[in-house]
């Protein structure tokens, strides 16, 4: 695969949920989406428009939101309660655990605005610790996709699987760089470049500073796959023991904590099968700030620039 | 002009807050992000209090005997950043800093312990929290039998979040009345009028039933606010709570009463129009 590293066309992740939306609204008169106050910024105001009786509002409730979401998939609808990533994980946690999670319940919550990247409303709204929430949960399915087209693709999809799932995206527009006709299956995840120095597991935003990164590392001779991990739960373990075989040394990438996202879940899988040296590009232990995108993803270590220093600081470490 | 100005006179203090709401313009001009309506607002009700009623020392920011002031509603943060700004609590060059990275003015006010901003005593942005920390803090007083009040900042929107009506229980059965909840009842949220997106009318007799003293205000008449504040330090047992009337960008024709001024900043073009409007004053701009 090759990819317009000069001029990508930019797109918003969250325009894809709000496209799919449509489409599934239109194919299934069993899809509701509830409300929030946040219908212009999360994009259900399209459907909304379309689909006016199908569209729920709670207010600014998101608990409520998760409960009465559990109630519609109980009198046999498919939800999608949809927010700001911080209030749609944080906020509802229990509600999501029990109602949803425990209960088994049909409902995609569909968080937008997510991780560091939102940028200038500062720390309150940056959710970094929505992936780690979701993905202790039982039965709970997590998938974080890289653009446009997969936001869609994950969208459209997560209704063929009966049961709770957390999809994240973002808020600015970001590199679609994936084929839409690409096969898209939830706990596969796709190798975009091939290498065997290192292997780059990136998710969300992260994939494209991968692939910029490994672009890089190409021209000073050092070879870096990179593995689009769009589920993180549940996650492909046969593609990581692989790629921890092959290369050797593992460099995971995320805009989320650096305690239980991406690099725990890959940690987790390659310390039972086959540890290897690894390494975190993610935000470490701290709460964001405000500031724009491209500022925070420099300060907080979790871009192109970060992904190469931290390669080069590890491949000595391979054994 | 001194560090720590009280205004007595109404006229005086109507034109601190037309100053603040210019200050809120100049802000989001530099700042191309943030909030316009909610600030504009609450800038009548937000210089009734800091220039005249909180018992505050802008230079002993954390003095003990002060008046306790929570907001609920973190988007707001430029009212409060200029009102700070204004009252001396730090220099007013410091609002072109509003949402820029390395700095303190961030898009919802953060705690002093890590952002270090003065005259801000925890976090605020998710909403619906900052009632049960008035409350908290406010039984907290009556505990050690401090005179200090507690003064607390909501949304009317924001009124839909569960935890509020948790917090409203809370402060009437433990008898809050070192309490004054100021609800900004601006009848809009983010998508629409507050009865569209989620209906909360009667909201007087549900403060009522629960067992809350209730006041109403026009929140963007100084004359009124002087006199309500004073109305709510009675120690009869009951929290209180003033519903006051505002509308959302008060002062910007183009602003006023329209909910898709909720959460955004006006453009040059915009802010030049508003600046218009709202005449400079004696106290000088800050940019
Ligand atoms: C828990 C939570 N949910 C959602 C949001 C997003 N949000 C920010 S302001 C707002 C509307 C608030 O309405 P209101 O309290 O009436 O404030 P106003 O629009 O008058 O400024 C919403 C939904 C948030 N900050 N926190």
């Amino acid at each position: 695969m090759t990819f317009d590293l000069i001029n990508p066309e930019l797109k918003e992740t969250r325009q894809g949920f709000a496209d799919a939306l449509i489409e599934l609204g239109a194919e299934n008169p069993n899809i509701v989406v509830l409300g929030g106050d946040v219908s212009g910024s999360v994009k259900t105001s399209l459907f909304k428009e379309k689909f006016p009786e199908r569209f729920i509002s709670v207010g600014i409730a998101e608990q409520d939101m998760m409960g009465t979401a559990a109630g519609l998939a109980v009198a046999g609808k498919i939800p999608f309660a949809s927010a700001y990533g911080e209030f749609a994980a944080g906020r509802p946690f229990d509600q999501i655990r029990q109602s949803l999670a425990y209960s088994e319940m049909n409902v995609k919550i569909c968080a937008s605005h997510c991780g560091i990247s939102v940028g200038p409303d500062g720390a309150t709204h940056q959710s970094l610790e929505d992936v780690a929430l979701m993905r202790v949960l039982p039965h709970m399915t997590v998938v974080t996709p890289c653009d446009y087209n997969e936001t869609f693709l994950a969208v459209k999809k997560c209704v063929e699987v009966n049961g709770p799932f957390y999809i994240r995206f973002y808020r600015d527009k970001t590199p679609n760089f994936t084929d839409k006709n690409a096969t898209f299956q939830f706990g596969k995840a796709n190798t975009l470049i091939d290498g065997n120095d290192v292997t780059l597991v990136a998710n969300g935003l992260l994939v494209w500073e991968a692939i910029k990164a490994s672009e890089q590392l190409k021209k000073e001779g050092i070879s870096a796959r990179v593995i689009n991990m769009h589920t993180i739960k549940p996650i492909d373990s046969e593609i990581l023991v692989k790629a921890a075989n092959e290369t050797g040394l593992v460099i995971t990438c995320e805009d989320h904590q650096k305690h239980g996202g991406l690099f725990s879940a890959v940690a987790e899988v390659l310390v039972q099968n086959n540890p290897v040296p690894m390494d975190y590009v993610a935000v470490n232990d701290t709460f964001g700030e405000s500031g724009t995108m491209e500022e925070l993803m420099a300060k907080y270590g979790i871009d192109k620039n970060a992904i190469i220093n931290k390669v080069k600081k590890n491949l000595k470490r391979k054994k | 002009m001194s560090k720590n100005p009280k205004i007595t006179d109404v006229n005086e203090l109507n034109e601190m807050s037309r100053q603040i709401r210019r200050d809120i313009i100049n802000m989001l001009l530099i700042s191309k992000s943030g909030h316009s309506g909610g600030p504009l607002g609450l800038a009548d009700i937000f210089t009734a209090l800091y220039f005249n009623k909180l018992n505050i020392n802008s230079e002993k920011p954390e003095m003990e005997e002060r008046d306790y002031f929570f907001l609920s509603i973190g988007h707001v943060a430029p009212v409060w950043y200029a009102t700070l700004a204004r009252r001396g609590y730090f220099e007013l060059d410091e609002l072109k800093t509003l949402r820029k990275v390395n700095g303190r003015l961030q898009g919802h006010p953060a705690p002093l312990k890590t952002h270090g901003l003065p005259g801000i005593e925890i976090a605020s942005g998710s909403l619906g929290q900052g009632l049960s920390i008035a409350v908290g803090c406010a039984i907290g007083l009556k505990l050690d039998k401090k005179p200090n009040h507690v003064y607390c900042v909501n949304g009317d929107g924001e009124l839909q979040e569960g935890q509020l009506w948790e917090a409203i229980m809370t402060a009437a059965h433990h008898k809050t009345d070192n309490l004054t909840m100021i609800v900004d009842f601006n009848d809009c949220q983010i998508d629409g009028r507050i009865p569209e997106v989620m209906n909360l009318y009667p909201l007087k007799d549900k403060f009522i039933s629960f067992g809350w003293e209730v006041f109403e205000v026009d929140g963007n008449n100084m004359n009124e606010l002087m006199e309500i504040f004073e109305k709510t330090k009675m120690p009869n047992g009951k929290p209180k709570v003033i519903i006051a009337k505002t509308f959302m960008g008060n002062g910007v024709s183009f602003m006023k009463d329209d909910h898709r001024w909720h959460g955004v900043p006006p453009n040059p073009e915009q802010g030049k129009i508003a600046l218009e409007e709202l005449a400079p004053t004696k106290f000088g701009d800050f940019v």
